[in-house]
């Protein structure tokens, strides 16, 4: 293999695009991803496929620098445009494109033709067994199942030893169990490599839960870009949380896990809050991270009694804005800090104001679980 | 029976058959892929031959290629000799004629293609003739051979162009369409009627081979486009 492995490490993947695609949508971006999964969250239409597009030069933005390591694959300024088929990507698409007349052999051996046939082989049984498909090499795209398409496509693209991967959407299909073993071999087989991925949804969960970084994309700007976290927590942006789907992110370590009633208990990082969640693939003492949606969360005048809701604890108002009929209360609970959001009703009914001690009401399944990536 | 004019016929076919291809893909190609918003100036002149009448293009096929036009003046300092009343000039007149029979099924069958496919091929770094060979065109081959044999049908029985551009010398531009016209002029109606009833045979045993092949290929292929 080592045709290929002598340029793997070309580091990591630099953009900077302009492009105005009509007269009402213009994509601006400018971000950097290193080896790893960067995520590209946002709505569809906000222009995550057409920064892929850019990148893979199927698109031509009107200005700006891509760059993937030292080689740069599109520079407006220097009039450098490289040729798709020189830019040594992956890209998976959301339809695959694996090709219909093609058996899985001869589809995973596309992209490396040039090399002698016995290396090819080689290659592709390695590819092939490293996603559990080595049994399909007979047959066509049209008789094998959608999840054993998705690990074709991805084998396709990666037994080429390409110095960045793009994926669009590439498991959308899939349900969770299909999709987090398959996300599981990407890694595995990535942690050797470590070249950037980036991974383009529209599902939160999806993105916090895989993502050493994440972009939110809305109407063609990136909106923030950071570890997961910080996405959330700086600067505090009405859309972010709309794209997002959550206010509340916290990294935890599960303390103890009761199987029988599908729960567990998970200790906030820097913080004395327990809480208690659905049951995830974790196991105690695993690191885990949740995600609640702001107004999720009731809050209580005093100790609250006689409830289902299985978490319950106190906080002290730090403080609150009114934004539209939406009032933002900020509560630190023993050192974790949640966002609620409150009518002014309620707000007037609780006599709600800066440092008043409230009590927190959370639903175990309002808990959304979104497992950390594994580094 | 006049078996010159049914081999001159096929002959004639076959070699404008084997110039369309050559010819015709890559304007089906250019004409399925462009984005050039002119285009369909270069639709229309490809479609002319399918609304004028064999005459009106036979008629100024004839004027271009005659001694008072460059192009006629150029190819007779080159060869020595003319090409109207040659089988060269009818060869190229028939080209000319039988275009849209063959570029129109082999662009539609191209534009069929999902371009992501096309684009994957490019990124998974192939050239643009290898993306042609080994995705395009297995993909679209019941329009490419359905194009070969509407044109090579086609020139079988033309004779408005013919008649104009070739004139009727046999062995060399009398084609079975003017034969059977020969024939029914001198009241020949029995010779009339074997070159047409040959004709009218060979065409539907052609059409028929190739069809059934046609749907063979497709009966492999039509799962996921």
């Amino acid at each position: 293999m080592a045709s290929g492995n002598s340029a793997i490490r070309d580091g990591r993947l630099s953009v900077r695009i302009a492009y105005r695609l009509s007269n009402s949508f213009a994509l601006e971006a400018e971000f950097e991803a290193s080896a790893g999964f960067t995520m590209i969250l946002g709505p569809s239409g906000g222009g995550k496929t057409t920064i892929l597009n850019c990148i893979a030069g199927l698109a031509r933005p009107d200005a700006g620098r891509i760059s993937l390591g030292a080689r740069v694959l599109f520079d407006s300024a220097a009039r450098i445009d490289m040729p798709v088929a020189e830019r040594r990507l992956g890209y998976v698409f959301q339809n695959l494109a694996l090709f219909p007349h093609l058996t899985v052999a001869q589809n995973v051996q596309y992209g490396i033709a040039k090399a002698p046939a016995a290396e090819r082989h080689a290659r592709m049984m390695t590819m092939l067994e490293s996603f559990r498909i080595a049994h399909l090499i007979a047959r066509k795209p049209g008789e094998i199942s959608g999840g054993e398409r998705q690990r074709v496509a991805l084998a396709r693209s990666l037994v080429t030893n390409p110095a960045a991967i793009l994926l669009d959407e590439p498991l959308v299909a899939l349900d969770n169990a299909t999709r987090s073993k398959i996300l599981d071999d990407l890694r595995a087989w990535n942690a050797a490599r470590e070249i950037p991925i980036l991974y383009v949804t529209h599902s939160p969960e999806e993105a916090f839960a895989l993502g050493e970084r994440v972009l939110v994309l809305e109407a063609g700007r990136i909106l923030a870009q950071g570890m997961p976290q910080d996405v959330l927590t700086t600067p505090r942006h009405e859309t972010i949380a709309q794209v997002v789907g959550f206010e509340n992110v916290f990294d935890a370590t599960v303390r103890s896990i009761a199987e029988t009633q599908g729960t567990m208990l998970c200790q906030l990082d820097g913080s004395a809050t327990r809480l208690e969640v659905p049951l995830g693939r974790a196991e105690a003492g695993a690191r885990v991270r949740i995600a609640i949606r702001a107004g999720d969360i009731i809050v209580a005048g005093e100790h609250p009694h006689g409830l289902s809701a299985r978490n319950a604890f106190p906080g002290r108002v730090e403080s609150m804005r009114r934004q539209g009929v939406t009032v933002i209360v900020m509560v630190d609970a023993g050192g974790a800090t949640f966002e609620v959001h409150l009518t002014p009703g309620a707000i007037d009914a609780l006599g709600i104001e800066d440092g008043k001690e409230v009590w927190l009401v959370i639903k175990t399944y309002s808990c959304n679980l979104v497992e950390p990536a594994l580094r | 029976m006049d078996w010159s004019a049914i081999f001159l016929s096929l002959r004639l076919a076959l070699v404008v058959c084997a110039i369309l291809l050559v010819v015709g893909t890559p304007i089906a190609l250019w004409l399925s892929f462009t984005r050039w918003r002119w285009k369909f100036f270069v639709e229309s002149i490809v479609a002319l031959p399918l609304v004028l009448p064999p005459t009106v293009l036979g008629f100024y096929v004839l004027v271009a290629m005659g001694s008072n036009s460059p192009i006629g003046r150029w190819y007779q300092s080159l060869t020595g000799h003319g090409l109207p009343f040659t089988f060269e000039g009818l060869a190229i007149a028939s080209v000319i004629y039988s275009l849209p029979f063959a570029v129109q099924p082999m662009a539609a069958a191209f534009s069929q293609v999902d371009r992501n496919l096309i684009s994957a091929s490019s990124i998974l770094g192939a050239s643009r003739i290898r993306t042609f060979l080994r995705v395009v065109l297995p993909l679209s081959i019941g329009g490419v051979v359905t194009g070969f044999v509407l044109s090579f049908a086609h020139t079988l029985g033309e004779f408005g162009v013919v008649l104009m551009v070739g004139g009727n010398i046999p062995g060399v531009t009398r084609t079975v369409s003017i034969a059977i016209y020969d024939h029914v002029q001198a009241l020949d109606y029995a010779g009339a009627n074997h070159m047409a009833l040959i004709l009218m045979a060979f065409s539907f045993v052609t059409l028929s081979i190739t069809y059934s092949l046609n749907r063979r290929i497709w009966a492999v292929w039509p799962m996921h486009r």
